[in-house]
């Protein structure tokens, strides 16, 4: 559609951050059907993120995950006309152009999926379409930005419920940040060789105290108290993957969610959100996990 | 860029979601004083508000659960300057196209706007915008799953359009609204108008 302005430029890096940007204080939902993505519109999200299984089924089911069917994602781009994103594999870049074609609004490279490259992640600079990845540091995150991720969430432990992860995460990573600031110029070389990303990512993130792109949070937030705590940590918005349709009322709980991103230092605001809601998903503790069932540890 | 004193009557950012932060640091850059608006109490401080990009249908929702959209439409109707980009300018408009169901407007310009007019992410651009009433440099302007502007009223300035004619940046009266967003590049040629806006309605009170 820009074909008419000569010199309009689709895909630059200020294009593909400034969506992110745009998502800021909001929360963006797992849906696995049209129906879903109805609710989690009406009741606030400011995207979806259309897949076949929410992670709590991928990990009760097991087996491989893989990008969702063309006919899922274009069901659910019909029906809602806030922003799709939409999952491929870790380092499978034909799944991310599939995305592209289908002309969702985001690509997740995620670990939830399972990995199709236990080496390289996808280079996200050859594509138009903009990408948000997984950290769990700092270091990570940098990685991610290096290869043109424009968005980066903290991972937490998808299908758990357990916020303990994200907590973790996030505060690794704004944790990582500060000590950065608070380095001299001459330090900052080994720092970057310690995290190992590029030198001149580190001394943007030194120089500015934050990251170059939109921070959210996912991975086990069930409830308005722990979106809230997540924005309270630090997070631009807050991913809510298996939290909202695994719970007894799912419209409700996702528009008390959305209340408490948008007033998240209101403890009366999140009360309010958090009365009745009914049964939150079960849950399972990451401790409880044995190692090679920790998604988090997918990617590098 | 009337190259005046920086006005200082007190003005808000509309802060229930999107990048209100960019804004409010922008505003704070030319020298306003700003406070986040999240609550009708903050409305009443403030002599001029900016609604910023976001998701218009979260927003809106938003401003109806915590009461702020009666308020807001009040103090429009009183003559309250607002500048709003993308989202904004939706909220902004008379009339929506391809609104979410359900979503309403503050009804303040005298226009029609197309949500998401130009498709999906990947159509997001930038261009360098000209805009007459400007002088210097054409704005750099940022397109992100925008809205245009497919009709205007008679009272309505239009700031700005593409190569093609199609409408990006409006006026009327104390009101501005913008299809793109200056706030993403520090831009501040649009803040500065509503500041001074601000000023003007401020001493005329």
């Amino acid at each position: 559609m820009t074909e008419n302005t000569a010199a309009a430029q689709v895909g630059s890096t200020r294009v593909k951050r400034g969506f992110a940007e745009m998502l800021k204080g909001g929360v963006i939902m797992d849906v696995v059907n049209a129906e879903q993505a109805k609710i989690a519109e009406d009741a606030g999200a400011v995207a979806v993120m259309a897949l076949e299984r929410v992670p709590a089924d991928i990990r009760a089911q097991g087996g491989v995950a893989r990008m969702s069917d063309p006919d899922l994602i274009d069901g659910i781009r019909e029906t809602v006309s806030i922003p799709v994103m939409a999952k491929a594999r870790i380092g499978h870049f034909v799944e991310a152009q599939v995305l592209e074609a289908l002309d969702v609004d985001y690509i997740d490279e995620s670990e939830v999926l399972s990995p199709a490259d236990y080496v390289n992640h996808i280079d996200k600079w050859a594509f138009t379409i903009p990408f948000v990845c997984g950290a769990t540091n700092l270091g990570e995150a940098l990685r991610r930005i290096n290869e043109g991720a424009a968005m980066i969430r903290s991972k937490g432990e998808a299908g758990t419920g357990d916020v303990s992860e994200a907590t973790k995460h996030i505060r690794q990573i704004k944790g990582e940040i500060n000590a950065l600031a608070a380095m001299s110029r001459d330090e900052l070389y080994v720092a970057a060789k310690e995290l190992q990303a590029p030198y001149e990512l580190v001394l943007e993130v030194a120089t500015t105290g934050k990251l170059p792109v939109v921070l959210f949070t996912a991975g086990g937030v069930a409830t308005p108290a722990d979106a809230a705590m997540m924005m309270q940590l630090g997070a631009d918005g807050v991913f809510v993957g298996s939290g909202i349709f695994k719970s007894g009322n799912p419209a409700q709980r996702a528009a008390a969610i959305v209340k408490a991103v948008t007033f998240y230092e209101d403890a009366k605001v999140i009360a309010d959100a958090s009365r009745g809601l009914g049964e939150a998903m079960v849950g399972i503790n990451v401790s409880d996990l044995a190692a090679p069932h920790r998604l988090s540890e997918r990617g590098w | 860029m009337a190259g005046n004193q920086t006005p200082k009557a007190r003005v808000g950012v509309l802060a229930l979601q999107g990048d209100f932060r960019e804004h409010a640091a922008l505003l704070r850059s030319i020298g306003a004083d700003v406070v986040l608006v999240r609550r009708p109490e903050e409305l009443d401080s403030v002599s001029g508000l900016v609604i910023p990009g976001g998701e218009s249908t979260v927003m809106d929702k938003l401003g109806h659960i915590f009461g702020l959209a009666e308020p807001i439409r009040a103090r429009i109707r009183a003559g309250m300057p607002v500048f709003g980009t993308c989202a904004g300018l939706i909220m902004l408009a008379d009339e929506i196209l391809d609104a979410a169901a359900g979503q309403q407007t503050l009804g303040a310009l005298d226009i029609t706007v197309r949500r998401n007019a130009f498709g999906s992410q990947q159509a997001s651009f930038e261009v360098a915008l000209e805009v007459p009433s400007f002088d210097g440099a054409p704005v750099v302007a940022v397109f992100i799953r925008a809205p245009i502007v497919e009709r205007v009223g008679p009272d309505v300035e239009v700031l700005a359009a593409l190569a093609d004619g199609r409408i990006v940046a409006v006026a009327q009266g104390p009101i501005m609204g913008t299809s793109f967003h200056p706030e993403m590049n520090g831009e501040p040629r649009f803040h500065r108008r509503f500041l001074d806006t601000v000023a003007a309605a401020h001493a005329s009170e």
